[in-house]
């Protein structure tokens, strides 16, 4: 057979290489910033673009697909041609997914300042990047798809299997999480809504874990750890094993983040129990990754390339235990809402993704520049600063988990909390948030040394943009299995069947679990007593999700003796129904606020919202000056409330035709509430006298945004006051 | 809650077979799954888990070094 001459794309890898550690910074130094804003709330006082709630999701999704993002594609761009002895199948799609992709991250870091986000976690992006995101994956799939049917090896490699099921997997997900109705460019409501919203939701952020965190990275290990090592992986069969059952099994446990809410409990005990189950396959491919080392434990030694695959793989192995055991309800009970969770994915971020990808990017570089990495010692030094960064980050973080679930559920002997007031909980645990900052920085600065060390090396090297390599050509085989071909060394060569395989094993637990939310039709008790919001609630509702609230509050209060006796009654599946989006939230970095309508008076959350340390002593949110200033942008609420009657919430033709009186008339409402404040009503006054004196134009308060998030939030879980609602919903199950 | 949810699922017909189908999914993907596994002839999987090592790639650039 002739050898065919063909080159390999480095010049794309080089490119995805650069994205990697360029978004790596930014992504880790916003989170940097975010981490010094639990020590210093007013770090960007009054501006509303830099404020934690706007950050939040700008600094997890710069880190997850922007930095991950581009690390895998970089990985897969180049392991794949290798693998498939193959260059890329088309240079434009290899193009277009670059700057597709970066594209879509610069659209989201002006767009999630400013904004514009749909609050789901790790999907905030609005629905015009939505399609552009589905449009690029399919891209990068064709590509992927197009270099697997021109290639000149036989046999598809394990990695090959891991990208192609994150290929597939996260086309699904992210297609039936984003599914959303626009109200204009930029503004969209969630076609689902409160349990079954929280539950496509929580189905999609955990495989977004499973199949953007770690099956690519798995792909990539399984290519690049027995490269670094020079040696075959540990055990291939094993790896069939890990891929097949990881895939199977990981899909089905999204409930684990739903565990005491107001999901059906078969939901999330079937959560429970596959998240249990994840951690057979997924210590199997930490004891295949690190066994692959075997005999070669001698070069981690001195090759820093394997020491970061080597903890790597280690933090692999420890978030992927640490999941089943939070997923158990009782340690879920003290764990979720707290800084644990914030250790736990750190773990991941940090020494699984962050670590895998320095070490393929140590690794590669010196071979697209054919050169030595610049320095050995630098990358060593790097490796130590952030290993040490990550232990002082995750530490400080499981303690102070589990000093403030304690504190949380605390009693007296007389029955009442020992920490009624939130804040005591908070500043209990300062120092650790402080010693969180110094890990978190001691990884920035280890992330900038390989930066500057990566550069220095191009520098020394010179770069081979396409790089020749030769292989014979596939003969044509039948496609039915040949003599003594075993089954699945068959299905090895048949990478359309391989794909469809791996499709169904995903969509079974995802169909088991959404399809009944979705068709049984008392799958959520009514409660009679629950209405839809009214336009003056369903703006402030549209700011508490502009501004993120929900990354520090949740609105799910467990039903836990200690939660109703600080909150409130706990949280019905009932209650959510017209909730588009649901926004019960992740973390209690503040109070939970189900219940809080009608627990403040109108002017305390003015002067909340204006300074919270006047109001709560000590207290770690950041001010909301602007809200007392900008005009409630009314001119599109109508659209609004005709988008939620097409998601079936019933507002009645009336009630759209007179939105705009509705609202002035609960503003005014408002309005008349503030004035009972004479504080308020003298600087109100004043301010209005000085406008008209001085000619300038001058918003009413029942016309600013403040107004309409006063009407949300004293809305908030009032509507079951009314009656006993416990009742009604059991009338209706009858 | 689960009363509500044991409601619904109890009015299905026949909604005893979906246990038993379920029990049936699983145990068959994981016996297939090992079958696959144990069946694979060591010659293919030996070759097969060296496809990351072999070189094929042609160093045109060594006499830039």
């Amino acid at each position: 057979m002739e050898l065919q001459k063909f080159y390999y794309d480095n010049k794309i890898v080089r490119k995805f290489i650069v994205a990697t550690m360029f978004w790596g910074i930014i992504g880790m130094s916003i989170g940097l910033l975010l981490a010094f804003m639990f020590l210093f709330p007013n770090l960007t006082d009054g501006i509303s673009w830099l404020s934690f709630g706007r950050l939040r999701p700008l600094h997890t999704n710069a880190v997850i697909f922007a930095f991950v993002g581009n690390a895998i594609f970089a990985g897969v761009y180049y392991s794949t041609q290798r693998l498939l002895k193959a260059r890329m199948w088309k240079d434009w799609l290899s193009e277009l997914n670059f700057w597709g992709w970066q594209a879509i991250i610069v659209g989201a870091a002006i767009t999630l300042p400013l904004g514009y986000t749909t609050s789901k976690e790790y999907a905030e992006l609005e629905w015009p990047f939505d399609i552009a995101i589905a449009l690029i994956w399919v891209a990068f799939g064709a590509n992927l798809i197009g270099t697997i049917l021109k290639r000149r090896q036989r046999h598809l490699y394990v990695a090959i299997w891991f990208y192609l099921g994150t290929f597939v997997t996260v086309a699904v997900l992210h297609i039936v999480n984003s599914m959303e109705v626009p109200v204009n460019a930029l503004k969209s409501y969630s076609a689902y809504a409160g349990v079954q919203d929280a539950l496509v939701q929580w189905w999609y952020g955990h495989n977004a874990v499973a199949f953007f965190l770690t099956t690519p990275f798995l792909g990539l290990m399984y290519y690049f750890v027995p490269k670094a090592a020079n040696r075959p992986v540990y055990s291939y069969k094993l790896s069939i094993v890990h891929f097949w059952s990881l895939i199977f099994i990981y899909i089905w446990a999204g409930p684990h983040h739903l565990l005491y809410s107001s999901l059906p409990d078969w939901a999330q005990n079937l959560g429970v129990a596959f998240s249990i189950m994840l951690i057979a396959p997924s210590w199997g491919g930490m004891i295949n990754g690190l066994l692959t080392l075997r005999g070669a434990w001698d070069k981690v030694r001195t090759d820093p390339v394997l020491k970061f695959m080597v903890v790597a793989i280690t933090g692999y192995g420890m978030a992927t235990f640490e999941g089943p055991m939070l997923s158990l309800k009782n340690v879920n009970a003290i764990a979720h809402f707290s800084d644990w969770v914030i250790a736990h994915v750190h773990v991941g971020a940090l020494a699984w993704n962050g670590f895998l990808t320095f070490g393929m990017v140590y690794w590669m570089v010196p071979k697209l520049f054919k050169t030595k990495l610049w320095s050995i010692k630098l990358a060593n030094a790097h490796f130590w600063v952030g290993t040490l960064g990550i232990i002082l980050y995750a530490l400080p973080m499981y303690v102070a988990g589990f000093v403030q679930a304690s504190m949380w559920k605390q009693f007296n002997p007389d029955g009442t909390l020992t920490y009624g007031n939130f804040l005591e909980t908070v500043s209990e645990i300062i120092p650790m948030y402080w010693m969180r900052a110094i890990g978190g920085s001691m990884f920035i600065i280890g992330a900038l040394m390989g930066v500057y060390n990566i550069i220095m090396t191009a520098r020394a090297g010179s770069k081979v943009t396409d790089e020749l390599a030769e292989a014979a050509p596939l003969e044509r085989v039948t496609k039915k299995r040949t003599s003594k071909e075993a089954y699945h060394t068959w299905l090895e060569r048949r990478p359309v069947k391989l794909t469809i395989f791996a499709t169904i094993a995903i969509l079974i637990g995802g169909m088991v679990q959404i399809i009944p939310s979705l068709m049984v039709d008392d799958y959520i008790p009514v409660i009679s007593s629950v209405k839809p919001y009214t336009p003056l609630e369903l703006e402030g509702r549209d700011i508490y999700i502009r501004e993120g609230c929900v990354g520090c509050h949740s609105q799910m209060v467990r039903p836990f003796r200690s939660e109703v006796e600080r909150y409130g009654e706990y949280a019905k599946a009932g209650e959510f129904v017209y909730d588009h989006p649901f926004l019960w939230g992740s973390k209690r970095t503040g109070p939970d606020l189900l219940r809080v309508g009608g627990k403040y008076s109108d002017n305390w959350h003015l002067n909340h919202f204006y300074d919270p340390q006047s109001t709560s002593s000590g207290s770690i949110m950041p001010s909301y000056k602007w809200l007392t200033k900008n005009v409630l942008d009314k001119s599109d609420t109508k659209k609004k409330m005709e988008v939620m009657v097409g998601l079936g919430v019933p507002y009645t033709s009336e009630e759209i035709a007179r939105v705009q009186e509705w609202m002035t008339e609960q503003g005014a409402e408002i309005e008349k509430n503030l004035y009972s404040d004479p504080d308020f009503a003298k600087a109100y006054e004043a301010d209005k006298k000085y406008a008209q004196e001085n000619g300038e134009d001058f918003v009413e308060m029942r016309n600013r945004e403040v107004v309409a998030l006063i009407a949300y939030i004293q809305r908030l879980g009032t509507d079951i006051k009314v009656k006993n609602a416990d009742a009604s919903a059991l009338n209706i199950n009858k | 809650m689960l009363k509500f949810v044991k409601g619904n699922l109890e009015n299905i017909d026949g909604v005893a077979i979906y246990p038993m189908i379920s029990l049936l999914i699983f145990f068959i993907f994981f016996v297939v799954l090992f079958w696959w596994v144990f069946t694979a002839k060591k010659a293919h999987i030996e070759e097969v888990s060296n496809i990351p090592l072999s070189d094929d790639t042609i160093n045109t650039n060594e006499t830039l070094l």
